[in-house]
C-alpha cells in the first residue's frame, strides 16, 4: 500500500489546476486454484493496477483512467479528463457544482485470521483434491469440481480537499459443484461456500465446511435426478438465505438504486417501479420487512469505511416495518434528486467510474427458527440455492429458479422436488411476507457478479438474510 | 501499445526463459472514449487506456497462467512482465503435470489491421445531441482502438487491431415506453444516424397510443433480430461447447441425444471468417473459417477450445467455449411483409434479461422490452406493456416456427464488461405461431 501513497503524494505535488480533483488508485491480486475430476486445472495469478483521475473543471466533469502510474501517465490521464470536462461543461446533464467533494480520512483493512500466503500451494491443492475426491460417489456424477479463489483489492482515494481513504479488502472463495445425469435429465448442486462469499482469509475454508460439504452436494445432485418435478400451482413459499440473497438483490436492491430512478440506466440495466414520491410513505412490504444498507457488518462483502467518492460509510434503514424510507443513492445522485441516500457510489475497478451500486443490503432478522417457519405452512415449497434469475427492466415482474426444492405439508418437510421455480411481482410479493427467521438463522452471503452500468461494471454485493415465509406464490417445475 | 512494442516485449521475455520452458504471451490493448447520455445530455464522460498482458508458462507437461497490466513504458513494462514471469516460474515447480495441456507447436503469423473513419468522440456526441434535440435519449457511446496480440517462444506472431465506434441508445416517451437503436461500425455517417433517429421518432409516435395489456397465454409473434439475439445468447451459454456436451450439461442435450430437434430451416454457425474477432486462439491455434453448430435443425459440431480438445480428443476449432461470431441462416420472409404475415399478434423488438427456466428442456424465460407492439390485421396498432415469456426453444425454433426473414442484421456487441467486445451476430427475424406469455 505504501507505493500507492507514494504515487498519490507525487500526483498531489503536481496536481492539475481545476476546481476539484480526485485520484483513485486500485491494485488487485487474484489467484484461482481448481481441481476438476481429479485433475488440477491451470492455476491463474493476476495482478492489476491502474488509476482514475476525475476533474471538476471549467464547469464540467470528466475522467481519465490509465494503467500507466508514472507521473507522466497520470498527467496524461488528467489531461484527457480535462478534455471531457470541457464537453460536459457544454452538454452536461447537471451542473458540475453538484459533484460531491470529500475530505474524509479513513482506513480499512479486512481482519484476517489466516492469510492466503500461510498455506503453500501444494497444501491448498491437497485440500481441493480431497474435496474433489469426495464428490464422484456414483457413476451418474458426470462432472465435479472444487475450487479456491483469492482476491485482494487495495484502493487509495485522495482528493484535492484533503480526503485520503485507504481500503484493503481480502476475499477467499471456496466452492464445490457436482453434476449428475441420467438420460436427458441433468441436475447441478453447488456447495462448500460457492454462494456464501464473505471477506476473510483461509479461515473461510473451515467456516464453509468445504471438505465436509462434498458428500451432501453429490448426494443431493443424485437425489434430484429421481425427484418429481416441482408442482405448478399457488402455494406458500419458504426461501432459504441462499435464495433470499437473490430475492433481495433483484427486487429490493436494484429498484431502490437512485441512478435507475433518475433514468441513467434506462438503456441498459433498466429503470425502477419506485418513484421519488414513494419515499417516506410507500408500503413496500408487510410489517415484518426491515431492510438496511449496512457497511458495518463484520466480514460482509462490501463492509468498509467509505465509498469510492469518499462518502463515509454509515448504516441506514431503506425499509422499516414495510415502509420505504430512502433510496440507494450516493452523494451526487442525492444532490440531483433532492433525496437522502447512502454511501454507495462504487466502481468495479480503476478503469470504470463510480456509479450508484448496492453495498451490503440486508434483511433484518425477526423471530424464531427455520423449523418455526415451516411449522406455519400447511401446503408449501421450500427452495434452496438460486440457479436462475430474470426480472423486468423496472424490477417488478420476476421469475427465479432454484437448485433444490422440498415439499412442505402440514408443517413438516417432505420429499425433494426438482427444477423448482416461482414468479411474482415485486410490488405485491413483499406484502405477502409472513415470517422472518430470527438472528440465529441469519446468514451473511452475497453475490459476486452484479452487472450494471455503461460502460459495464461487475461488482461484489453483500446480502445478509434469514429464511423467510411468503404466502400464496405461483410456483412451477420443469418441462417444455 | 503497438505491435512492434508488444513483440519486442515478448522477445525480451523469451530471452529470459530457462531450459525447456515455453512461453505464450497474449496482449489486450484498448484506448476507449466512453460517454454516457441521459435525457440527451452527457451524464458521465471519460477515457480509459488499458494494456493487459497474459502469460502461460509451460515446462514439460506442467503449465501456469498469469496476467498483469502494462503501463506503455517499455522499461517499466519489462519490469512488470519479468516480475510476473518469475512468479509463474516459482509456482510452476509446485503444480503437477496437466494431462490436458494443449498448445500449437507450429509457428504461425498473421497481421490484420482494420480501417476506420470516424471523427473524435466529442464531435460525434455533439452531432448526436443536436440531431436528437427534443428526444429523451439515453445510452452509451464507446469508441477507440482495440488490439489483441499473441507471441510465443515457439514462433507465433499474431496481431489483430481495429478501431470502431458503438453507439447503443434508446429514446423514451414515458415510463417504460421506449424504442431502441444502435449504430456501430468503422465508418461514421451522420446521415445514417439521422435516419435511425427519424425511425425512432416514428416508433415513439406509435408508443404514444394507449398501451395494450395482454393476459398470459400463447400469442402469434414476430421477433426482430435484436430479440433473436437474446435467444441466441442463451444458446451460446453452454449450448455448443464440447465440455458441456460431454458432461451432459448443454441445454441442447435432448437435441444431441436425438430426442428433439429444431425446424429443418434452422442453421446456426460460428462464422470466424467474418473477421471482426481475432482468428487465433491464445494457445496459437488458427480458427477455421466456419463451424457448423446446427444444420438442418439438428446438432452438427461442437466448439472445441484447446483444453477440451485435448481432454476429449477433438480438433481445436475455437478460442473459447462460446461463439463470438454467430450466424443464423436466413429464411424467405421479406421484413416488409412481416406485419401482413403476422396478421394479429406481437411484434417483439427486444427481449431482456433472459435466463434458463429449465435447461433440460431448453426452456427460456425473459421479458419483452423496447419497441414491442400489438399488431391487428397486419397493422401495428398499439404498444404493449412489458410481458414475461417462458417457452422452450424447441418450440420457438421448432414446431412453432413459421419463417425467418430473408434479410439479416449484423449486430455488433455493445458489451464492455471485459473491455469493448469484438463479438457480433448476423441474425434474421423469426415469425412464430405462438410464444407463451406467463406474467
Amino acid at each position: 500500500m505504501q507505493h500507492l501513497f507514494d504515487i498519490a503524494d507525487l500526483f498531489s505535488s503536481r496536481a492539475p489546476a481545476c476546481d476539484y480533483w480526485t485520484l483513485r488508485l486500485v491494485e488487485e491480486e487474484q489467484d484461482h486454484l481448481e481441481v476438476r475430476q481429479g485433475v488440477v486445472e491451470p492455476s491463474r495469478l493476476t495482478y492489476s493496477s491502474g488509476a482514475m483521475v476525475t476533474l471538476v473543471k471549467d464547469g464540467g466533469i470528466g475522467y481519465g483512467a490509465s494503467s500507466d502510474l508514472s507521473a507522466a501517465g497520470l498527467r496524461a490521464a488528467a489531461e484527457r479528463a480535462g478534455g471531457w470536462a470541457r464537453v460536459h461543461a457544454r452538454l452536461g446533464l447537471f451542473e458540475a457544482g453538484l459533484y460531491p467533494r470529500s475530505s474524509t480520512r479513513a482506513d480499512y483493512r479486512t481482519p484476517i485470521e489466516e492469510p492466503w500466503s500461510t498455506l503453500p500451494i501444494g497444501e491448498k491443492l491437497d485440500i481441493l483434491q480431497a474435496a474433489n475426491a469426495a464428490l464422484p460417489i456414483d457413476d451418474r456424477i458426470v462432472d465435479w469440481s472444487a475450487w479456491l479463489a483469492r482476491r485482494r483489492v487495495s484502493q487509495l482515494l485522495i482528493t484535492s480537499d484533503g480526503g485520503r481513504v485507504s481500503q484493503v479488502l481480502d476475499y477467499v472463495h471456496p466452492g464445490l459443484v457436482a453434476v449428475a445425469n441420467e438420460g436427458s435429465q441433468t441436475q447441478r448442486r453447488h456447495g462448500g461456500g460457492s454462494d456464501g462469499s464473505q471477506q476473510g482469509g483461509l479461515e473461510r475454508i473451515v467456516a464453509v465446511r468445504l471438505l465436509e460439504d462434498a458428500p451432501r452436494v453429490a448426494e443431493e445432485a443424485l437425489a434430484l435426478l429421481d425427484a418429481p418435478e416441482c408442482p405448478q400451482d399457488t402455494r406458500d413459499l419458504v426461501l432459504l438465505p441462499s435464495q433470499m440473497v437473490l430475492q433481495i438483490h433483484e427486487s429490493i436492491g436494484h429498484p431502490l438504486e437512485l441512478d435507475r430512478i433518475l433514468g441513467d440506466e434506462r438503456n441498459y440495466a433498466g429503470t425502477s417501479f419506485v418513484t421519488p414520491g414513494m419515499f417516506g410513505r410507500y408500503r413496500y412490504g408487510s410489517e415484518l420487512l426491515n431492510v438496511t444498507f449496512d457497511p458495518t457488518v463484520p466480514m460482509e462483502l462490501v463492509s468498509g469505511v467509505a465509498d469510492d467518492e469518499g462518502a463515509p460509510a454509515t448504516r441506514e434503514y431503506l425499509i422499516r416495518r414495510g415502509i420505504l424510507e430512502r433510496p440507494l443513492g450516493g452523494a451526487l445522485s442525492q444532490a440531483r434528486a433532492g433525496l437522502p441516500g447512502t454511501s454507495n457510489t462504487r466502481a468495479s475497478g480503476w478503469d470504470r467510474p463510480p456509479i450508484d451500486r448496492m453495498g451490503n443490503i440486508n434483511l433484518e432478522p425477526g423471530e424464531g427458527s427455520l423449523a418455526d417457519l415451516i411449522a406455519q405452512v400447511e401446503r408449501g415449497i421450500l427452495m434452496d440455492t438460486n440457479r436462475s434469475w430474470s426480472i423486468d427492466d423496472s424490477r417488478n415482474k420476476f421469475q427465479f429458479g432454484c437448485e433444490l426444492g422440498r415439499l412442505i405439508e402440514d408443517g413438516e418437510l417432505k420429499g425433494l422436488v426438482r427444477n423448482p421455480g416461482y414468479r411474482g411481482i415485486s410490488a405485491s410479493f413483499w406484502r405477502s411476507l409472513d415470517g422472518v427467521g430470527g438472528p440465529e438463522s441469519l446468514e451473511i452471503r452475497g453475490v459476486c457478479n452484479c452487472g450494471k452500468g455503461e460502460p459495464n461494471q461487475s461488482v461484489y454485493v453483500g446480502h445478509a438474510a434469514p429464511p423467510c415465509l411468503f404466502r400464496d406464490v405461483a410456483v412451477f417445475g420443469g418441462g417444455e | 501499445m503497438n505491435a512492434d512494442a508488444f513483440f519486442a516485449l515478448a522477445d525480451h521475455l523469451n530471452a529470459e526463459l530457462h531450459g525447456a520452458e515455453i512461453l505464450f504471451s497474449n496482449l489486450a490493448n484498448e484506448s476507449s472514449d466512453f460517454v454516457r447520455l441521459n435525457r440527451n445530455r452527457v451524464r458521465q464522460a471519460g477515457h480509459v487506456r488499458s494494456t493487459a498482458l497474459d502469460l502461460t508458462l509451460i515446462e514439460g507437461s506442467r503449465q501456469v497462467e498469469g496476467g498483469c497490466d502494462l503501463s506503455g513504458d517499455p522499461t517499466e513494462d519489462q519490469v512488470r512482465a519479468r516480475r510476473l514471469l518469475m512468479r509463474l516460474r516459482e509456482r510452476l515447480g509446485h503444480v503437477p503435470d496437466d494431462p490436458y495441456l494443449s498448445y500449437s507447436s507450429e509457428r504461425s503469423e498473421s497481421d490484420r489491421r482494420g480501417d476506420a473513419r470516424f471523427p473524435p468522440a466529442a464531435e460525434s456526441i455533439g452531432e448526436l445531441v443536436a440531431a436528437a434535440d427534443g428526444m429523451d435519449l439515453v445510452g452509451i457511446w464507446a469508441s477507440g482502438d482495440l488490439a489483441e496480440g499473441l507471441a510465443s517462444s515457439i514462433g507465433h506472431r499474431h496481431w489483430h487491431a481495429s478501431a470502431s465506434f458503438n453507439l447503443d441508445w434508446s429514446c423514451y416517451l414515458e415510463a417504460d415506453k421506449a424504442v431502441k437503436s444502435a449504430y456501430s461500425g468503422f465508418d461514421w455517417d451522420p446521415a445514417t444516424l439521422r435516419a435511425k433517429l427519424a425511425a425512432m421518432r416514428e416508433g415513439l409516435h406509435v408508443m404514444s397510443r394507449p398501451a395494450r395489456i395482454l393476459e398470459p397465454g400463447r400469442y402469434r409473434a414476430y421477433l426482430a433480430p435484436s430479440a433473436v439475439a437474446e435467444l441466441m445468447g442463451m444458446l451460446c451459454w453452454g449450448g455448443f461447447d464440447l465440455k458441456s456436451h460431454r458432461t451432459h450439461q448443454t441445454p441442447l442435450l435432448k437435441m444431441a441425444r436425438g430426442e428433439r430437434s429444431f425446424d429443418p430451416r434452422i442453421g446456426i454457425h460460428e462464422e470466424h471468417d467474418r473477421g471482426l474477432a481475432p482468428r487465433f486462439t491464445s494457445e496459437g491455434f488458427p480458427t477455421p473459417p466456419r463451424v457448423a453448430l446446427v444444420e438442418g435443425g439438428r446438432f452438427a459440431e461442437c466448439l472445441v477450445d484447446a483444453r477440451s480438445g485435448k481432454e476429449y480428443g477433438e480438433t481445436v476449432n475455437a478460442a473459447s467455449d462460446a461463439p463470438g461470431s454467430l450466424g443464423l441462416d436466413a429464411g424467405t420472409l421479406d421484413t416488409a411483409d412481416v406485419p401482413g404475415h403476422l396478421e394479429t399478434g406481437l411484434w417483439i423488438g427486444n427481449l431482456w434479461y433472459c435466463n434458463w427456466s429449465d435447461p433440460n428442456d431448453c426452456r427460456v424465460t425473459g421479458m419483452t422490452r423496447f419497441g414491442t407492439y400489438w399488431v391487428e390485421a397486419g397493422e401495428i396498432v398499439a404498444p404493449v406493456k412489458v410481458m414475461r415469456f417462458d417457452d422452450s426453444l424447441y418450440h420457438l425454433l421448432g414446431d412453432r416456427l413459421e419463417d425467418l426473414t430473408r434479410e439479416r442484421e449484423l449486430l455488433l456487441s455493445a458489451e464492455t464488461y471485459d473491455g469493448r467486445s469484438t463479438d457480433s451476430a448476423l441474425l434474421p427475424g423469426l415469425l412464430v405461431s405462438g410464444i407463451d406469455l406467463t406474467l
